[in-house]
């Protein structure tokens, strides 16, 4: 392949690819990779090292601004190709459409990360429904029109990855943040289904679930400054997504935490606070 | 999509202390981070006590301080917006920190036109400091490489501001200490390379005579900066070792820098740090270089930027913190000033860890408020000592002003509203340009009490 590299990074994309195919010429190509919710924290990290390696980018955001900013640091760290589109993911029937564009766009599809998720209100969504509703759209109903779609694009074609950005909380039902934990438990759930379904067609599906990240998302949380380091998570996800895994903890010390929180009998478990 | 809902942010985070890079003062104060350029003025609402905009709490004093107060902390603004190769004109949020900007220009064969002494500051930090390098003769301040940055006002006013557009408030900002508003991205103008190296030369040297002779010698060479041992007197004394350093013209790898590994473990007891522990120090540094002249090619993170290779060193000086002596004399009265300085602290018998000796060129700064005027520049560590410390510092304050020289606003914890005004008489026209919703402790303290909110 011809390529100019203005640094040594690409050389890196090269070997990086080259690692986890089988060392076809054709997958020394920069990836092309869709960010639904890019301008959460997770993502904009995950996108600055996808950026770095010079991969092809479409991101996806509601916040102009916001969603400017987070590409133009795409393309200037490198990325080989950014495109984006201003979108509220919240609204389910225009996800056909903006998804067909987005893949037009990067003149197909490697990877599809989903982002996309509110923390929303616990105290609130205890007392309203609406604000449970809104959590369980955005974190549950939204991704799972995605997902129907992206699967059976990529069933069709025998390839691609479709990551998602599940949770810890989703493993087991606590009282602080409950509605959250079952929008992703709901999510997790699904992907695992959806796995079963189509791993064998060659489509990879990974839950990538989170413990606790410095982000916007949590900032002034309880003890939010021994959170993790949401560029350390972004490393670990990004090689995950090389190496297809189909569920990853991040930090990996997670896995053992809730594998511990699982066990707890529920006559006990209902009984702490957690 | 959706983003987080904020409502509950302000109200979760109470206030806690915050630190400088002395360590003293440390206020509470509630920190807010600031993720995007739209942030601000918004984030103010409800709010009350002032803001002041904050980026990685490396200056020493109360600069970065502001008591009972909110601190906008912009170090998770930190995208890369553009860059020209062919300018190496690189555009920037102001929360991007010199090392970043580092990790990214070095590949790419680009540098920092002007380094400070440690590269974990943020881009608006260098700007709000005008912070100086060791080329300054060459170089001037950081501001000289600024040619455009946005800022953003309390009223929801957003100014492109450069020597051109809204001139006034381009100067105000540079070295303006953070007051004039926040800045959201600025551009700076970068320095082609081709190697991480510097080829560096080091000479010890004893007395001021001998270091204005070698400065002389050596005025082709880009970075100059000299150590110096305040303890040894004598014909040991103001001994040093006067180093300098070129970028390589040799083309060499243009990789990135390795993290740094270590961490001052603890915080160290009050008495580690004394006369007798710093006098044994300055004599193996002095002597670490056996030869009077060495001549060597080294990486550029050990020439600019030693101390990053250990992270939280502050701690040395345990809890109680340091304090910073720098200041600026011309050349009319740079040697006996310096000279008269350097004896009233050993006549004290508090012992500078860390002495550092430099020149200022004659470039002049774009900012109003800016620290560096052409003659010598001295940087002291001092560790806080009860009825010691604080009296030095307000007689050293006062023979600088004798000298017609100032003190640096960025390491200051003690200069007095008298002496400050002195310094600066420029003040009464920065302050119509202050934002007023934001202040700092610093400016608190020299305004005394007319001090306006």
């Amino acid at each position: 392949m011809s390529t100019q590299p203005s640094s040594n990074e690409p050389v890196l994309a090269v070997r990086r690819t080259a690692d986890n195919e089988m060392g076809n010429i054709l997958n020394l190509h920069p990836r092309r990779i869709l960010v639904l919710g890019a301008t959460s924290g997770i993502a904009e990290s995950c996108i600055r090292l996808w950026a770095e390696r010079g991969e092809n980018l479409y991101l996806v955001a509601r916040n102009a601004d916001k969603l400017a900013a987070v590409a133009a640091d795409a393309r200037t760290r490198g990325a080989n190709y950014v495109d984006f589109a201003v979108a509220d993911l919240d609204k389910t029937a225009s996800h056909p459409e903006l998804l067909a564009h987005a893949i037009n766009s990067l003149a197909g599809l490697d990877i599809a990360y989903l982002a996309l998720g509110v923390l929303g209100e616990q105290p609130k969504a205890e007392r309203t429904f609406d604000e449970a509703g809104q959590i369980l759209h955005t974190n549950y109903v939204a991704p799972i029109s995605l997902l129907t779609w992206l699967a059976n694009y990529c069933a069709q074609r025998h390839s691609g990855t479709l990551a998602v950005l599940s949770s810890v909380a989703g493993d087991r039902g606590r009282k602080s943040n409950y509605v959250y934990g079952s929008s992703k438990a709901g999510l997790s759930a699904f992907l695992a289904g959806l796995r079963n379904r189509i791993d064998r067609e060659g489509v990879t599906v990974m839950t990538i679930k989170p413990g606790p990240v410095k982000t916007a998302m949590t900032h002034g949380m309880k003890g939010s400054e021994k959170f993790a380091d949401v560029d350390k998570v972004a490393a670990t996800i990004v090689k995950a997504i090389d190496n297809k895994q189909d569920v990853v903890y991040v930090p990996g010390i997670w896995r053992i935490i809730m594998g511990v929180i699982k066990v707890i009998p529920e006559r006990t478990f209902k009984k702490l606070n957690l | 999509m959706a983003t987080p809902t904020t409502t509950e942010e302000a109200t979760k985070s109470g206030p806690a202390p915050f630190e400088s890079w002395g360590r003293y003062p440390a206020y509470n104060a509630t920190v807010l981070p600031m993720h995007w350029q739209g942030d601000y003025p918004g984030m103010l609402d409800g709010i009350h006590g002032g803001a002041l905009a904050v980026g990685m709490g490396r200056s020493y004093g109360d600069v970065c301080l502001l008591k009972d107060g909110t601190l906008l902390q912009t170090t998770s603004m930190n995208r890369l917006l553009a860059f020209d190769p062919n300018s190496g004109v690189l555009t920037a949020e102001a929360g991007i920190t010199l090392a970043q900007i580092l990790d990214f220009a070095v590949p790419r064969g680009f540098f920092l036109p002007v380094s400070p002494g440690t590269k974990y500051v943020t881009l608006g930090g260098a700007i709000a400091n005008d912070i100086h390098g060791k080329n300054h003769e060459a170089a001037g301040s950081f501001g000289n490489h600024v040619p455009q940055f946005e800022l953003v006002r309390s009223n929801g006013n957003r100014m492109l501001c450069s020597s051109r557009e809204n001139p006034d408030y381009y100067a105000a900002t540079i070295g303006g200490m953070g007051l004039t508003g926040v800045i959201t991205w600025a551009q700076l103008r970068l320095k082609p390379i081709v190697s991480r190296k510097i080829d560096y030369e080091g000479i010890q040297f004893h007395g001021i005579d001998e270091f204005l002779a070698i400065k002389k010698q050596y005025s082709h060479v880009e970075y100059t900066v000299a150590w110096v041992d305040c303890l040894s007197t004598g014909k040991n004394f103001a001994r040093g070792i006067f180093m300098l350093g070129d970028h390589s013209k040799e083309p060499g790898e243009l990789k990135i820098s390795p993290k740094p590994k270590l961490v001052f473990p603890i915080e160290a007891p009050g008495f580690m740090l004394n006369k007798f522990s710093i006098a044994a120090f300055n004599t193996v540094f002095f002597h670490k270089q056996m030869k009077a002249h060495v001549k060597t090619v080294q990486d550029y993170e050990p020439f600019f930027y030693p101390l990053d290779a250990v992270q939280k060193w502050n701690r040395m000086y345990g809890k109680n913190g340091l304090v910073q002596f720098q200041f600026a004399i011309p050349w009319e009265h740079a040697k006996e000033g310096t000279i008269a300085i350097l004896s009233e602290i050993a006549k004290s018998g508090l012992a500078s860890f860390l002495a550092v000796l430099k020149t200022f060129g004659d470039v002049p700064s774009f900012g109003l408020m800016s620290f560096p005027l052409s003659g010598f520049m001295f940087a002291l560590d001092f560790p806080i000592k009860e009825g010691v410390t604080f009296p030095l510092m307000q007689r050293l304050g006062d023979m600088t002003r004798e000298f017609g020289g100032r003190l640096y606003s960025a390491k200051d914890a003690c200069m007095t509203s008298d002496q400050f005004k002195a310094f600066y008489p420029q003040w009464e026209r920065f302050a119509r340009y202050k934002d007023p919703a934001i202040t700092s402790s610093f400016w608190e303290r020299v305004m005394g009490q007319e001090g306006d909110r």
